[in-house]
């Protein structure tokens, strides 16, 4: 009885843990899904956003969640102009010349956030961050539960907007078949820039989560890059629903693995559980 | 009553890469037409097509519609402008419904204001794609795919409607319903060219034809003085 008791406490946090690393995650994956790359600078943007809600917390003094009516636009605009003028371009010279842009992307990011912000680790700390509240007996942090909401109020947001809109109907056809949507009328350049700047816009919402589950530094896009693969990979690059399993499956193996084999084991499982999914079922469980 | 030049095509050369695949190409459609494009694998008839489309851009020459020149414009502007290509090979969309599929169709700013008067004309072409339309399309059979990708084409309310290989890998009982449509299309009065491989059937289905080898037009056009041409008869009719 104790045991199952014991456990109930990883269970639930890995779930809402999960709902954080599927906020960071789906901006991943739908840049992948809508244009096929691969992007290596998502987890610097990611944490750009968390930057940003930072200084608007320190020198404002605007709750993050606020913040967000700036910084979700803020980086929608930066991520539309980096597809439209930038990726787009290299888009025409090869698929391999857009990955490299990211990187660089990815450099730039983090060197600028080192400048402004300093090496040192910043959270971000409003009243309600060290809450917490029960469920049936256990102490759960208010921030893990939050996590999980968004998580949950951005994949049916995406969802909607890809079923209901021209503009997601497009998005939807031009990653099925690109030369079918130009043929259609689809200015696909546009497309994939509004594609692009959804995800930026996305990442910023996981940068405020982010910020406020745990502490970060100019560096910490690549470790939430990561874990952001992870997710993917398990989940099926291209699928929402897959990115919310993956993400679910990554959280609990990290909060299981920690109980029972301690805060050094947690990241080796979820990676060992990464690894196994690839042998055995490498387009991840809704992968297509 | 002297018909408009619709479309026309002034001695185009197009270049895939360094590979030149069209040579000094004339052609004209009339609105109102029915004109075939016909040719072996590789005589460049897609490349015409894609050309028009504003997928290529001509090295040399022009392309006007409507009186305007359009050989440097982008495809969705193409589409905008009034002329429509469904390609070869159908090229639906394969994870979303029929009527997604009919619906993205008529993405393009002019078209979304007559996207239900389309709708309902496309339905009533074929009815089989009403019955159809909340199933994915990549459920749906060879014959009623092209009724689908003709059907989302017309759906962006076009002029000219370009078709890229319409026939291949379909029985010629579909055939005859997808031709019969055509006719009904060009009654609505919209201007079909369409690209084929089987000389007879094109022939029979067209006013006016064009034949093209290996990046040339070598033979145009009534449909009735080609196939007396001898030419024709001896290349692909085997008299």
């Amino acid at each position: 009885m104790t045991v199952l008791a014991d456990l109930a406490t990883p269970i639930i946090m890995g779930i809402f843990l999960g709902g954080l690393y599927t906020l960071i995650a789906l901006g991943l994956s739908l840049v992948f899904g809508v244009m096929k790359l691969i992007n290596v600078a998502h987890g610097d943007w990611v944490i750009l956003g968390s930057y940003f809600a930072y200084t608007a917390m320190t020198m404002l003094g605007i709750d993050p969640f606020l913040s967000l009516v700036m910084g979700i636009p803020l980086l929608f605009v930066i991520g539309f102009g980096v597809q439209r003028f930038l990726l787009n371009r290299a888009f025409a010279v090869s698929l391999d010349a857009a990955l490299l842009v990211c990187f660089g992307i990815s450099i730039i990011f983090q060197n600028f956030c080192q400048i402004i912000w300093t090496p040192f680790s910043r959270g971000l700390r409003p009243p309600y961050g060290l809450e917490s509240f029960s469920i049936g007996g256990l102490h759960v942090p208010l921030v893990y539960l939050l996590n999980f909401i968004a998580a949950l109020a951005v994949m049916l947001f995406l969802r909607e907007f890809l079923r209901r809109t021209y503009l997601g109907k497009a998005i939807n056809a031009a990653s099925q078949d690109r030369r079918a949507a130009q043929l259609m009328g689809i200015n696909t350049g546009r497309v994939y820039a509004f594609a692009f700047a959804i995800a930026m816009a996305f990442a910023a919402i996981a940068g405020v989560l982010l910020g406020l589950t745990f502490p970060f530094t100019p560096t910490s896009g690549v470790s939430f890059l990561i874990i952001a693969f992870g997710v993917v990979i398990v989940g099926g690059l291209g699928s929402i629903l897959g990115t919310f399993i993956g993400g679910m499956v990554f959280g609990l193996a990290q909060t299981l693995g920690g109980h029972f084999l301690g805060a050094v084991a947690q990241m080796l499982i979820a990676y060992i559980l990464v690894f196994v999914v690839l042998a055995v079922r490498p387009r991840g469980i809704f992968g297509r | 009553m002297p018909q408009e030049t619709l479309l026309k095509i002034s001695n185009i050369d197009v270049f895939h890469g360094s590979f030149q695949a069209l040579w000094d190409v004339s052609l004209a459609v009339k609105a109102g037409e029915i004109v075939a494009l016909i040719g072996a694998n590789g005589s460049g008839k897609s490349t015409l097509l894609d050309t028009i489309s504003g997928l290529l851009h001509p090295a040399k020459g022009k392309i006007e519609f409507e009186g305007k020149d359009i050989s440097a414009v982008e495809p969705f502007q193409v589409v905008e402008l009034g002329i429509t290509q469904v390609p070869e090979g159908r090229r639906i969309f394969p994870e979303m419904t029929v009527l997604d599929n009919l619906i993205i169709g008529s993405y393009n700013r002019k078209a979304r204001s007559k996207r239900e008067q389309n709708l309902k004309m496309v339905c009533e072409l074929f009815p089989i794609l009403k019955e159809r339309k909340n199933q994915l399309a990549k459920t749906l059979s060879g014959g009623e795919q092209q009724m689908l990708a003709l059907g989302r084409g017309l759906m962006s309310d076009p002029r000219l409607v370009l078709l890229d290989e319409m026939s291949l890998g379909l029985a010629p009982i579909v055939l005859n319903d997808l031709y019969k449509a055509l006719r009904e299309i060009r009654e609505r009065g919209i201007t079909i060219l369409f690209v084929e491989q089987n000389v007879r059937r094109s022939l029979a289905e067209a006013d006016r034809a064009y034949i093209m080898e290996v990046g040339r037009v070598v033979l145009s056009g009534d449909v009735a003085e080609l196939r007396e041409e001898e030419g024709v008869k001896k290349a692909y009719f085997g008299v």
